[in-house]
């Protein structure tokens, strides 16, 4: 049951020409059995290309018989090649199906078989009048169609995967105790709390502080660039700020670890008399806070960009200050858009992982103590999949609904976000 | 009250300060926010570069036979019975030596401790070498051994006489002898080639630990996802772009693939752990489910890149083709592809970038497992180079910070040069209509 599953992955990764099928019995020949795969591969390549070039030269030779064909005889080849392949995939659809019965030497024989009858098949399409062109582009668009449903795929994927697990989830463990508690403490021995208060409270917090540092900053260089910057500044600046936006993750959060956590608890937590926690809520709420500025700063831009200049030079024509104009012409008219650059980058904040799970720690607490240890959804998802992942307990189970719960907030904050942004830009076109 | 227009009343004076203010907020934003990526890039490049540097111990090593082979035979399966500890040994024996012939003061060390100052890991290579090689044993050697993480610390700033005084791994004698040493020549900071090409070592031995496999696992994924989400990316774009239909079907596939853009990276792992490793059975670890997962993630940030490329290309051109008789597909593969083709390889080398960064769900994928032997395949365990920073900033020894900031400085350069790829292609074929 399982390998008929597998199918679809399996294909994939003969395209990725490492392999010819995920088989388990042939895995533990390690580097010959590749060898061979490779070979295999490579032979299919090879076959394909013959029966395209027999097929082609085929309708050549008609060609310059018959007075006139309806297609140019690379489409001929192209049939042939078709049905060549559609006979090898058969062979090995049928092989993996039925158990790989005869091995590596039976699909071989097997995709000689069926793939030369396709080709011979194709060759008996060869006709004047057959519209190989038509038959060919039929097949092409076929194709798009299907790596455009990829996409809807991988969605269906990640739902069906989510509300599942969670289900079984869900089985284990009452659906009231894990939104309403406030206790989060998983044991693997059984009896665990799995509030996800906590969790969200931690999460909430920490982008919450993420924007603080965000919006005005962004907002700010966004008015600054947009009104005020000459050309060959905004040329310079506004890459530059992106950058912030490119550096992987994982950068941000050994910044929070090595720099921002140490400095933070030094200065500011121990002689206040805060704690002394390097990671904090406050250390990855600042470094969050760089990481966002971007995604506020550039779609503010856009945005502050497409305020129709009519309207600046009304404000300005009647003897308003340019930050004047800014504050009560071009901000009111683009604050829908603002509005959901801000919601872009909250998404951004509340999904973040890798920030959090350097630099806030892993201690679930209800506190308003910026400067401790707390922990967020994202944080409680690696701690609770990484290592030893059995599928049957609660404690393991959680970590979908976590996902869930991320997904389903995210989500929600990206459409809304997305529909007002659209919305807007519509407004002046 | 003096009306003139060349002198400023009151309130024209606090109505220009505040747009004076206005502006300076404005600038000081953007200054603040280049400063943010400016310290970000000093502290990281100061904690990483001393990774690039080690410090070695060159002296001749007498393999001696009474350790490696008592019974004298030679015998294969009698030699792999000595363990590295024996191995340590007969280091020890020959830096001591070393030391004794190059007339170095000892200081207060005593001469057992000698051994503590070389990694354990260069224990083992010794141990290799002479498993392929048994006829080494009873020669002497010309020998590179790594110093010992604390030593290699002292010379980087990390370690001093007082933290040493309180350290078990190490003590002010070993420094003050490794000083000497280094006065002797005998110790060397030299630049490492092996932080690139060895791979991951154990808790203990940070200064043995490398990025080779990581940096194969990366590259493998990267692979994947590259021979993966191109053509799927662009057939899907063409497809949107150039065929579908407008109506609500087409419509839920776009907002789909924006959605999907958005969605949490970690949420990439999760289905990854679902599909591929419960459900399709491929193993943890393995750098093709990483790329099958990096793929789904890095396709809808392609695929939107690509349309705009595609949108680029005016009308005119299809009208062209279209008008001397080519079919549509036709159109699309022989002019409006190729015309599109910079615009789509840039957004592909950023896409690739960013997967290449990508932490949280490879973590979920197991990618995180200790990985000592270089993967053959897909299919074998491996690291990746962001995964690998990660874990070694979870472990005890302060040495693992410094390996780890390295490693980004390796992830960054590699970020930049595709970055700079991405700019030039842009640069050079962009095209005004």
């Amino acid at each position: 049951m399982k390998s008929a599953f597998s199918f679809p992955f399996a294909a994939l990764t003969l395209f990725a020409g490492a392999a010819f099928s995920q088989d388990q019995a042939v895995a533990e020949a390690t580097s010959s059995s590749v060898l061979y795969r490779l070979i295999f591969a490579l032979g299919i390549v090879v076959f394909l290309i013959a029966a395209f070039t027999v097929g082609r030269n085929r309708a050549k030779t008609m060609r310059s018989k018959v007075s006139e064909m309806h297609s140019l005889p690379s489409f001929h080849g192209a049939v042939t090649l078709q049905y060549a392949a559609l006979g090898i995939v058969l062979a090995i659809v049928l092989h993996l199906i039925l158990g790989r019965p005869l091995g590596l030497g039976g699909a071989v024989a097997a995709s000689l078989v069926l793939g030369g009858a396709g080709a011979l098949f194709g060759l008996s399409t060869i006709k004047a009048d057959f519209r190989a062109r038509t038959f060919t582009e039929r097949t092409i668009m076929v194709a798009l169609i299907l790596c455009s449903l990829v996409a809807v795929l991988t969605t269906v994927g990640i739902v069906a995967s989510l509300v599942v697990e969670t289900g079984h989830f869900f089985e284990l463990y009452p659906a009231s105790e894990f939104f309403f508690s406030t206790v989060w403490n998983p044991r693997f021995g059984g009896g665990s709390s799995l509030g996800i208060l906590p969790l969200v409270w931690g999460t909430l917090y920490v982008s919450a502080i993420a924007l603080v540092v965000a919006v005005p900053i962004g907002l700010m260089s966004a008015i600054y660039l947009a009104e005020y910057a000459s050309k060959s500044v905004r040329a310079w600046v506004k890459p530059a700020i992106e950058i912030l936006a490119g550096i992987p993750t994982i950068v941000y959060g050994l910044f929070a670890l090595i720099t921002v956590g140490p400095l933070l608890r030094d200065y500011f937590a121990q002689p206040l008399g805060f704690g002394d926690s390097s990671s904090s809520v406050m250390t990855a709420g600042l470094v969050m806070g760089i990481m966002v500025i971007p995604f506020v700063s550039s779609l503010s831009d856009d945005i502050i960009n497409a305020v129709p200049q009519s309207l600046r030079d009304g404000s300005l024509g009647l003897g308003a200050t340019p930050s004047e104009t800014v504050r009560s012409v071009v901000i009111p008219a683009a604050l829908p858009g603002i509005v959901g650059a801000i919601l872009l980058a909250a998404s951004r904040a509340i999904g973040e992982t890798m920030i959090v799970v350097m630099g806030a720690g892993a201690a679930a607490k209800l506190s308003l103590n910026p400067f401790e240890a707390m922990t967020t959804v994202t944080v409680k998802i690696v701690s609770q999949l990484t290592g030893d992942t059995e599928f049957a307990s609660p404690e393991t189970l959680v970590a979908f609904a976590l996902g869930l719960t991320l997904f389903t907030i995210t989500l929600g904050l990206n459409v809304v976000a997305l529909v007002i942004v659209r919305k807007y830009r519509e407004q002046y076109e | 009250m003096n009306n003139s227009l060349l002198t400023q009343d009151k309130r024209t004076k606090q109505r220009n300060a505040a747009e004076a203010r206005f502006k300076a907020y404005g600038l000081v934003a953007i200054l603040v926010a280049l400063a943010m990526l400016v310290w970000l890039l000093v502290s990281i490049l100061s904690a990483g570069s001393p990774a690039f540097r080690q410090s070695f111990l060159t002296f001749p090593v007498l393999i001696e036979e009474s350790i490696a082979d008592k019974s004298g035979t030679r015998d294969p399966a009698v030699l792999t019975k000595v363990t590295t500890l024996g191995y340590a040994k007969i280091l020890a024996h020959s830096l001591e030596a070393e030391i004794a012939a190059k007339g170095v003061d000892l200081g207060a060390m005593k001469p057992k401790e000698i051994g503590q100052m070389i990694s354990e890991e260069s224990s083992a290579t010794l141990r290799d070498m002479v498993m392929a090689n048994p006829g080494l044993i009873g020669t002497t050697i010309p020998f590179t051994a790594i110093a010992s993480g604390r030593i290699d610390g002292y010379f980087k700033g990390r370690v001093t006489m007082e933290s040493a005084a309180l350290d078990k791994n190490t003590s002010p004698e070993q420094l003050i002898l490794a000083d000497n040493l280094r006065a002797a020549g005998i110790l060397k900071s030299e630049f490492n080639p092996g932080f690139v090409t060895m791979p991951d070592a154990s808790d203990k031995r940070p200064e043995a630990a490398g990025l080779g496999i990581a940096i194969i696992g990366s590259l493998m994924m990267m692979m994947v996802v590259l021979l993966l989400s191109l053509p799927i990316g662009v057939a899907a774009s063409v497809y949107l772009e150039e065929f579908a239909p407008k109506n609500r079907w087409t419509d839920l596939i776009e907002v789909n693939i924006a959605n999907l853009a958005a969605v949490p990276s970690i949420v990439y792992g999760i289905l990854g752990l679902s599909i591929f490793i419960n459900f399709a059975g491929l193993p943890q670890s393995a750098p093709i489910v990483g790329g099958l997962v990096l793929t789904l993630m890095t396709l809808p940030r392609i695929i939107i890149p690509t349309r705009a490329a595609l949108k680029a290309v005016p009308p005119s051109i299809r009208d062209a083709a279209l008008g001397v008789g080519a079919s549509k597909l036709q159109t699309v593969f022989h002019h409006v592809l190729p015309l599109a083709m910079p615009g789509i390889l840039t957004g592909m080398i950023i896409g690739l970038a960013q997967a290449l960064g990508e932490t949280a769900p490879l973590l979920l994928i197991g990618m995180v497992a200790f990985v000592r032997d270089f993967p053959g395949g897909l299919f074998d365990p491996a690291s990746a180079l962001p995964v690998q920073v990660y874990t070694w900033t979870t472990r005890g020894d302060p040495g693992f910070v410094e390996r780890a900031s390295g490693a980004i400085i390796v992830l960054l350069v590699v970020l930049i040069v595709m970055n700079a790829a991405a700019i030039y292609l842009r640069r050079k074929f962009e095209r005004r209509w």
